[in-house]
């Protein structure tokens, strides 16, 4: 029994942490928002150099034939950067997709995908947009159990807003070609397998923004004073700020947990529960949406009015928290999950 | 990372079950808070000391068997899991013990450990005042020095059991001059001694768990004092360490109430309200997330050999509002027969709910509010500025 990640995938959060603080400042995720997409694009070049974007990959694709395990840290960081692009979507869905599939497909496209050459995007039943579908040089779409590869140029966007608008996407309207790369049982196993790493990474990230929000908030309370003391002297604001540090705190583990469970199958499960990966990952997105969720909320309350401005940096992040609580199941359908495997 | 038990550690946790199953009394105990109960609690302690369960984690020649933490995290999830009694030695073995260990003499380890855990001394926390609870540096019981000891005066409040148990340790002020956190000295106190008075008070739920001790020029001789003569402070520190954190609520406690929960839910089946379904995957998953959260706090103290740190406030903070939450659940789901009290004929599972809850609305309170952990929390965690 060793609940504790090892120096190597220490170290690799690390450098991933240091080439946000340096590449992805808030500008940044600002200046996304404005369509300026220089600053990700510089992003996602550092993260495919550092082998980030094509970690899943395996070696013979110029991956580094790692998992999910050591993947969840990293996703940690780049949702406290709030950095936009979808990377959960390529790194934890898509490219070890391709690999399941393997042959031709997963050799011409996992290379350049992990090296940046390439962008795909992923469509997953239920969500409402394909993220940077636009851009995209190859989509993954389902039809049913069906799986099929296509062509972008052969579809039809409609581009939606999301309330944060550095995610861009839209939905894509498409007629299932004849050739689909997986049907059947072996296309819902690929769905599933790919709506539990959606559902995890996206989890990894909430953690980070929460953090973040709980961090940007403990300074703020700090420096700003009020009635001649610093408003975070006060126990209305401390307390609020101490539930958050528990719900992040506690809700940390169930992500890792989750993480190594996929990794490695289910892992420290409750012998009187029907425990399964998928009820391990729907622990990890709700705990981490809801414990987000707090954060954003006691974020923008102790911030007050500031906090309210659209000219404060808060925002940007409170609503990637929004986005990312609702995609790939909130966490009541996640607790309904949960329900329908241990009742 | 490594999620899986270890052969030995499996191996353990099928001698702990096999002995429970054997032996864990088919009837539940009467309240270990009554005088009755107590006894028959104490009978109970004395089997587990017997079969060396009593202690696991501590030294063989104090009656352990030399469990690593994660073999204690084993034992209480199987001791719970079987539905053994509540631990009327707790504040002796999980709050008293840790603080011998670090801070005791070698005669004070070897006298009082082995008694200690064979449930011959009964020990209780002397800490709250009339006037020192959240504010516990409030403290005024005083200890005078005099020739070949001390003479303590004042008066303890709130202790848990007092009323059944034959020593006390508690913190007295050893400096009349000092203030605050400074000049308290932590004291090992036998309650037969002259000048020491017990009274028994009940609790909310009317059993007679709480005391009140009075201390009128009572002498205890100078290998009383445990820990340096006005250390107190600090020598305390480490006992609330263990309290909120590892050693008083271990995560098998939870992980027992959010089953029988789920098993209470299967029996309410077609009637239970169907919006209650998502409290209880709440309470389930917060039950595993403390599960995790101790398992991830005790491999990073095992890999980096450092004590339980100010994690143990976050922990107290969690597990005591989870098992409120996990009661209130149960009583939501057992709807009109929520009042039902232990003795009521018809009472579901013996009233033990109801019971359940009552004890748990304690947790916020005890071993330091909720409102001071978060304090703690804030200022010491995250770094907030004090007042």
């Amino acid at each position: 029994m060793r609940f504790r990640f090892t120096d190597e995938q220490l170290e690799l959060r690390d450098a991933v942490r240091d080439l946000l603080a340096n590449e992805c400042p808030a500008s940044v995720v600002r200046a996304a928002w404005e369509g300026d997409m220089s600053g990700p694009d510089k992003v996602w070049a550092g993260l495919c150099d550092m082998g980030v974007v094509g970690l899943m990959a395996t070696e013979a694709h110029g991956g580094l034939g790692l998992s999910d395990l050591d993947l969840t840290l990293i996703l940690t960081e780049v949702g406290r950067a709030a950095a936009p692009g979808p990377l959960v979507e390529t790194a934890v869905v898509a490219v070890p997709l391709l690999e399941k599939i393997g042959g031709s497909v997963a050799e011409t496209w996992v290379p350049r995908v992990a090296q940046g050459e390439s962008r795909v995007a992923v469509g997953l039943p239920g969500e409402s947009l394909v993220l940077d579908a636009s851009g995209a040089d190859l989509l993954l779409l389902w039809h049913g159990d069906a799986l099929h590869a296509v062509d972008p140029a052969e579809v039809s966007i409609t581009v939606e807003t999301s309330v944060d608008r550095s995610r861009r996407g839209g939905r894509v309207a498409w007629e299932p070609g004849p050739q689909p790369l997986a049907v059947g049982e072996e296309g819902r196993r690929l769905l599933d397998a790919a709506l539990e790493r959606a559902a995890l990474g996206t989890a990894a990230m909430l953690l980070g923004l929460g953090r973040h929000l709980l961090d940007v908030t403990v300074t703020y309370a700090t420096d700003r004073h009020q009635f001649g003391v610093p408003i975070g002297s006060q126990q209305a604001i401390k307390h609020k700020l101490a539930d958050v540090a528990v719900a992040l705190a506690f809700a940390e583990p169930l992500v890792h947990r989750a993480a190594y469970s996929l990794a490695r199958g289910p892992a420290l499960v409750d012998e009187s529960a029907r425990e399964t990966t998928a009820v391990h990952v729907s622990m990890a997105k709700a705990a981490a949406g809801d414990a987000a969720e707090l954060a954003a909320r006691h974020a923008l309350q102790c911030h007050g009015a500031i906090g309210y401005s659209f000219e404060h940096d808060l925002h940007l992040w409170m609503k990637r928290v929004w986005a990312l609580a609702a995609a790939y199941g909130d966490a009541r359908m996640h607790r309904e999950r949960i329900a329908r495997a241990i009742l | 990372m490594d999620l899986e038990f270890t052969p030995v550690e499996t191996e353990f946790r099928a001698e702990a079950r096999a002995w429970l199953e054997a032996n864990v009394p088919g009837e539940p105990l009467p309240s270990g808070d009554t005088r009755e109960g107590f006894a028959a609690h104490l009978e109970w302690e004395r089997r587990l000391f017997d079969a060396q369960w009593a202690v696991v984690s501590w030294p063989r020649e104090y009656g352990g068997r030399e469990a690593t933490l994660f073999e204690w995290l084993i034992f209480e999830e199987e001791y719970y899991r079987a539905g053994a009694p509540s631990r009327v030695t707790q504040n002796g073995i999980f709050l008293l013990a840790p603080t011998v260990f670090e801070f005791g003499t070698q005669i004070q380890k070897d006298t009082l450990l082995p008694r200690m855990a064979a449930a011959e001394d009964l020990w209780c926390q002397g800490w709250s005042e009339p006037d020192a609870g959240s504010d516990l540096a409030g403290i005024k019981a005083r200890a005078t020095k005099v020739d070949g000891g001390w003479v303590l005066d004042g008066q303890k409040t709130w202790t848990t059991r007092g009323a059944f148990s034959t020593h006390l340790f508690g913190l007295f002020r050893s400096d009349p001059e000092a203030e605050r956190h400074r000049g308290l000295t932590y004291f090992l106190v036998p309650l037969d001694a002259d000048g020491v008075t017990v009274h028994g008070v009940d609790r909310l739920d009317g059993d007679e768990g709480f005391a009140e001790v009075f201390f009128d020029a009572a002498f205890v001789p100078d290998d009383a004092v445990l820990g340096g003569i006005g250390d107190g402070w600090k020598v305390a520190m480490s006992t609330t360490g263990s309290e909120r954190g590892l050693t008083l609520r271990s995560p098998g406690r939870f992980i027992a109430t959010a089953t029988r929960l789920v098993d209470l839910w299967r029996r309410s089946g077609e009637t239970a309200e169907p919006g209650l379904r998502d409290d209880l995957v709440r309470g389930w998953i917060d039950a595993q997330a403390y599960r995790l959260f101790t398992y991830a706090t005790v491999s990073d103290m095992v890999a980096t050999a450092r004590p339980m740190g100010v994690e143990s406030s976050l922990n107290k903070i969690f597990w005591s509002e989870m098992d409120v939450a996990l009661h209130e659940t149960a009583l939501a789901l057992l709807g009109a027969d929520a009042e039902l009290d232990a003795g009521s004929p018809h009472a579901s599972d013996g009233g033990a709910w109801m019971k359940g809850y009552q004890f748990a609305l304690a947790g916020p309170i005890y071993a330091g509010t909720n409102e001071i952990q978060r304090n703690v929390v804030a200022e010491r965690v995250l770094g907030l500025p004090r007042k």
